[in-house]
Formats: structure tokens, C-alpha cells, sequence
């Protein structure tokens, strides 16, 4: 029994940034990369799986969590998180090819690795904190041909069960019960549970267990299945807009805060 | 490849106001002679035809579906269905939960290009560029779809102002081939108030987000909303980690600040799914020690700097 957890390295912004020369991205030097946020509860979700009390007989078989990742060597620090978090082995898989792919490039790279790991269950996040796509995992679900559900929050599932119980986190905070056939792909919403913090001793650990790095051709993909080539939308220019900006409230700490109390004031006197 | 078909979304008998959002996006991208047809799936789709007839609809198509409500495979079949007899150049959906479930999945399956999250779409030389997010908002990035003859957009909400006048669409039926489902829909579970304040009603918020960093500090901004006479809202980290009830989150998924006259945002980043909730109140005061993030954006008045800082001494005031 297996649970295939995807989970991207997000990059944000440093302070001050620069554009690469052809105006396509971010210089890679001003990025700070970490685990999606998403990707945190994903995880949790699948490793709370795994460490269920067994169901009564017959004795389930043990579960084991797999972390995959599609990004150049950086990637590995955060396999090595999800590894101190509970996953019992991470993947990576690269190749200079995979440069410039969009959401669903990603997607077909995943899906390989699903058919190669031949999981119960495959897990995504909703989206991803730096580009939002929010497409990932249900891209995936496509190529596998795989029944698919996005932003699931109260997951019932006992491993290796034909179906899965979930509520789907619609807007205004209604939800919406479902019932799934398994194998699935779920994209797993914030606040699922409660992520856990890696101790000192599985960090520790993590740090000396193997990642499995994948080339495409491992995985029986060729160049044009990924890049540009392999991807629904291509970046023509990415730039900093000229936001309607906020009347900055200048002076020290004690001016700003004064300003702020005359505003609340000033609105009621205006209710009143 | 002509026209563009506009995909409705209704939910327990009502037309997601963000349907006709999309109508109006639809004109910006239509070329000259292209008709405009929205699609709108539900087991009794004549419902919602009243509402759909507004100014900038061709046509309207009525597709009935086993289910009532939203389901990813009969979406999915159904759309796929509608684009191969129609056509379109181009398909817009909203990019909301139910097309989370299956907008990419279509895409992936018949080649679309495809782009999320869209809250600018326009014909530059002939091409389709559409501009959305990255890094967090803090970019704004254009793609464009080399080489395919049909894009699926999903478009942002509350971006696009719905049209005012109605017209009279004509109306066709289309038989979608029967789909089979591979998950059910059961019973909607609304999220209970469970808590004293209602956000809705709230004409003056402060919120705190993520900013506040542990949970210990909640007390202070509790003690602070009372002391200014505001309601203490939150953004949905805090509401998640049960810092604060599920009822005081504002944005998409939580609660919209309908009757707020003043929002004070504090340590909050001002992700798109919050803004959902606060972007349209007249007066929105933003704390936050990134001078770039995007609440900025949205704020009427900005302070740069710590919301630990700024509370203490506001507090003095009061
Ligand atoms: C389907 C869906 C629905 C969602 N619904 C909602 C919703 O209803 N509501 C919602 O809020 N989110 C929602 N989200 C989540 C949303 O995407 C963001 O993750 C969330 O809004 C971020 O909350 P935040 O701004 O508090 O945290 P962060 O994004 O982490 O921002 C914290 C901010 O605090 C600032 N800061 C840190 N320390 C200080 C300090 N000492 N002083 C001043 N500033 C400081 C930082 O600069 C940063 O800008 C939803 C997401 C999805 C996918
Ligand atoms: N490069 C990647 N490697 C592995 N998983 C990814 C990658 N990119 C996206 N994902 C998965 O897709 C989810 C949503 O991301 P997105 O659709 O890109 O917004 C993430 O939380 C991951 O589960």
C-alpha cells in the first residue's frame, strides 16, 4: 500500500530582485526557495494515514509514503524536510529539458512517476504559493486517467479502500461531501490538520537517507514531452506592475500610529 | 475555430454571480462577427436561462446533467463534448473550486492552451495574451499559447464587472453524451456561525494574519479591536491553526465583509483569496513590514512597519 505525495520547492522574492535578461523571469539568485505551504498538510495527511491504527483483520499491509519532486538539485532540501516529516522516500526527477515547463508539462512528468510507483493514492496541494496554477495535480489525474477532486478538506480514507470520503472546501466556506473512487488524485487543502514539526533526531536522519534522482528517460519520456514544447502556455514577459500604490504614512512609529488613531477617529465621528 | 463559449457556474439553484463576470470578459477577446454562448450545465438548466439573458449573450446552451449539482466527470465530459462541436477559439471558465476539479484535466486531455488564474486577457497583433500572477502577486506575468488554435482561460473573480441590461439570447439545447461518473456528490454542510460576531455585519475590522507569528499574541489584538471599538477578524492561517474561530476569517473560503467601512489589515500579505473578502471596503488600512506586499496594493493607507510596534502605541490612544 502506497501513498504518492507530489510536493513542489515555491520560491518568493528577495527584497530587492532582478529581472533575467530576457525579461521571462526572476534572476534565480534573488529567489528563497521553500516547501510549498500546501504541500506541508499533504503530507501530514498522507503520513496520519500511514500511522492509523490498523484496522482490524485482516491485517492491512504497511503504508508507505513517497515524496516526488520535479526541480534542479535545490529541490533536495526539501525532500529531506518531507523526509524528517515522516515520508519514507523521496524522488526527484530533473533534466535541463524540464526548464520552462508549465503546469501541465509537470503534470505529464508526475503522472510517469505514478505509473512507474504504482500508488493507492496520489496527493497534491490545492496550488502552489509562488504561481498559483492551482492545475497540477488534476493535470496529473488526466494523463493517469485517474477519478480527481481538488481543495478536499476531512478525509476519510482507510488504506487500500475502494473509495475515499472527502468534503470539497467550496467558496464562503460551504462544503460539499463526495465520495471517490480509488485510486484518486486529490489536490489537499490548508488546514486539513495540523502539520507537524520535524524533531531534531529525524532531521538528523533525513539528512543521511538517499533520494532517488530520475532522468525523463528513466521515466520513458523524451525532451518534447516537457520545456515549452510539452506545455499549454508559454511566458512571453514577467514585470513588476505599477500597482495603484497605498498613501504611505510617513514619520517614526509614534506619527504613523497617531495618523492610524485619527483615521479610526475621524470614521467614528463619521458613524456616530 | 470561432466564437467563444462562456462556461456558467451554478451551485443549489442559484447562478454564481462570477458567470456573468465572464461575459464580460468575453467581449474583450471577441473578433469581429464572433458570437458570444454561455453553457450552463444543471439537472433543470432552463432555471438559470432568465439570469443568463444579459447584454453580451448570443446564445445561451442548456445542458442537462444527472446531478444537480457540480461533478468533475460530467463536467469534464460534457465540456469536451461542447468544445468539439463548437469550436470555440476560445473557452472561459471561472477560476473557482468547481473548475479547479476539472478545467486542467480538459485541458491536458485535448491540448487547449491553457492559463489560471487570468485577470487580464486581450488580442495583441492577433495573439492571445493573458496576464496573471506570480511570485505571490508580486509580478505580473503574460503568456501566450504558441500554436493552439483553442485556449481555456480560467478567469479570475471580481475583476470583470457584470453587464446591467439584459437581451433575449436565443436558447439551444445540447445533449450531452451520458457520462460516466467515478465519484458522487452527497450533502452540502454549511459552516456553522458557532462563534459571537457576525463579519458580514461588521463596519469596522481589524484583522490579523500570519504576521502575529504565535498564538500567545492573540490576546493583544483581541484586547486592541475592543479597546478601538473594531471587530477582530482574521486571515486563514490564524482561523486555521485555531488561533481565532473559523467564523472571524475573512475571503474566499470564509466570511465577506459586506457592511466594513474600515478594515485595518495587520501582518497580512494579501493573498487573492483574502482580498475576496475585503478588497471592495472604501477604507483599508494595511501594516506590514514589506514595503512590496500586495495588500499594499489594495490599501488606501500603507504603513510600513511592525504591527507590534504600531499596536502598542495606537493603543495609547484609546
Ligand atoms: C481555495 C482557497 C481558499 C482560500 N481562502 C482563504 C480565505 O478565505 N481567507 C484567507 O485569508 N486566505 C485564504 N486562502 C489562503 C491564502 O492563499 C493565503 O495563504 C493566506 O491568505 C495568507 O494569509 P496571511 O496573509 O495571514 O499570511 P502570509 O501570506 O504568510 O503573510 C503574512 C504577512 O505578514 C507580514 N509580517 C510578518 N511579520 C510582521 C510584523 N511583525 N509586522 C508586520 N507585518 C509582518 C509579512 O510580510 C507577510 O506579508 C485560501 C486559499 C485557497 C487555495
Ligand atoms: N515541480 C513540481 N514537482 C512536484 N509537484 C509539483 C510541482 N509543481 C506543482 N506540484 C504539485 O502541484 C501542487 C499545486 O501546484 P500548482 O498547480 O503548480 O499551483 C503542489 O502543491 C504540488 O503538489
Amino acid at each position: 500500500m502506497k501513498i504518492l505525495v507530489a510536493v513542489k520547492q515555491v520560491a518568493a522574492l528577495d527584497e530587492d530582485f532582478e529581472m533575467r535578461d530576457d525579461g521571462r523571469d526572476v534572476e534565480p539568485d534573488f529567489l528563497l526557495r521553500d516547501l510549498n505551504e500546501w504541500d506541508d498538510f499533504s503530507l501530514e495527511e498522507a503520513v496520519k494515514i500511514k500511522e492509523a491504527p490498523p484496522a482490524p483483520a485482516p491485517a492491512p499491509a504497511p503504508v508507505e509514503v513517497v515524496v516526488v519532486s520535479v526541480g534542479a538539485d535545490e529541490v533536495d532540501e526539501s525532500l529531506r524536510k518531507c523526509l524528517a516529516k515522516g515520508a519514507d522516500r523521496a524522488l526527484r526527477v530533473w533534466d535541463a529539458a524540464i526548464e520552462g515547463s508549465d503546469s501541465i508539462a509537470i503534470a505529464r512528468v508526475l503522472a510517469a512517476v505514478a505509473k512507474r510507483e504504482a500508488p493507492d493514492m496520489l496527493f497534491a496541494g490545492v496550488q502552489s504559493s509562488d504561481q498559483s496554477f492551482a492545475s497540477t495535480g488534476i493535470a496529473t489525474a488526466a494523463f493517469l486517467g485517474w477519478p480527481h477532486a481538488a481543495v478536499v478538506s476531512n478525509l476519510s480514507y482507510a488504506p487500500g479502500a475502494k473509495s475515499a470520503v472527502f468534503r470539497r472546501e467550496l467558496e464562503g466556506g460551504l462544503l460539499h461531501e463526495v465520495e471517490i473512487q480509488c485510486p484518486a488524485v486529490l489536490t489537499i487543502q490548508l488546514g486539513i490538520n495540523t502539520p507537524r514539526y520535524a524533531s531534531l533526531r529525524s532531521i538528523k536522519q533525513a539528512a543521511a537517507k538517499p533520494i532517488e534522482v530520475l532522468s525523463l528517460a528513466d521515466l520513458g519520456l523524451g525532451s518534447a514531452d516537457v520545456g515549452e514544447a510539452g506545455s499549454l502556455s508559454r511566458v512571453r514577459r514577467m514585470y513588476v506592475p505599477d500597482k495603484g500604490r497605498a498613501q504611505l504614512i510617513a514619520g517614526d512609529v509614534a506619527q504613523q500610529a497617531a495618523r492610524l488613531a485619527e483615521i479610526i477617529k475621524e470614521f467614528k465621528g463619521a458613524a456616530a | 475555430m470561432s466564437g467563444i463559449l462562456v462556461i456558467a457556474e451554478q451551485r443549489r439553484g442559484e447562478l454564481r454571480p462570477v458567470s456573468l463576470e465572464l461575459v464580460s470578459a468575453a467581449q474583450g477577446l471577441r473578433r469581429a462577427g464572433e458570437e458570444v454562448a454561455v453553457a450552463v450545465l444543471s439537472d433543470s438548466p432552463q432555471r438559470f436561462v432568465g439570469p443568463l439573458s444579459m447584454a453580451g449573450v448570443d446564445e445561451i446552451l442548456t445542458v442537462t446533467t444527472p446531478a444537480a449539482e457540480f461533478d468533475t466527470d460530467t463536467f469534464e465530459s460534457a465540456v469536451g463534448a461542447l468544445i468539439a462541436q463548437r469550436a470555440p477559439d476560445v473557452i472561459l471558465v471561472a477560476h473557482s473550486v468547481d473548475s479547479f476539479g476539472y478545467a486542467a484535466a480538459l485541458a491536458a486531455r485535448l491540448g487547449l492552451g491553457f492559463a489560471t488564474d487570468v485577470f487580464d486577457a486581450r488580442r495583441i497583433d492577433g495573439e492571445l495574451v493573458a496576464t496573471r500572477g506570480g511570485y505571490g502577486q508580486k509580478v505580473n506575468v503574460e503568456v501566450d499559447f504558441p500554436g493552439r488554435s483553442t485556449v481555456l482561460l480560467a478567469i479570475r473573480g471580481n475583476v470583470f464587472k457584470a453587464p446591467e441590461s439584459t437581451a433575449t439570447p436565443k436558447v439551444t439545447v445540447f445533449d450531452a453524451p451520458e457520462g460516466k461518473s467515478r465519484s458522487t456528490g452527497r450533502e452540502f454542510i454549511e459552516l456553522s456561525a458557532g462563534d459571537d460576531v457576525d463579519m458580514t455585519a461588521a463596519e469596522f475590522i481589524l484583522t490579523i494574519g500570519r504576521g502575529i507569528g504565535e498564538e500567545a499574541k492573540v490576546p493583544q489584538f483581541r484586547e486592541l479591536a475592543d479597546a478601538i471599538g473594531a471587530t477582530l477578524g482574521c486571515s486563514r492561517p490564524i482561523a486555521d491553526a485555531g488561533w481565532l474561530p473559523k467564523s472571524r476569517q475573512v475571503g474566499q473560503s470564509g466570511k465577506t465583509a459586506g457592511a466594513c467601512k474600515l478594515y485595518i489589515a495587520m501582518g497580512v500579505s494579501g493573498a487573492i483569496q483574502h482580498l475576496a473578502g475585503m478588497k471592495h471596503v472604501s477604507t483599508i488600512v494595511a501594516v506590514n513590514t514589506d514595503a512590496e506586499a500586495s495588500i499594499f496594493g489594495v490599501a488606501k493607507y500603507g504603513i510600513v512597519g511592525d504591527i507590534f510596534e504600531i499596536a502598542e502605541q495606537l493603543r495609547t490612544h484609546f
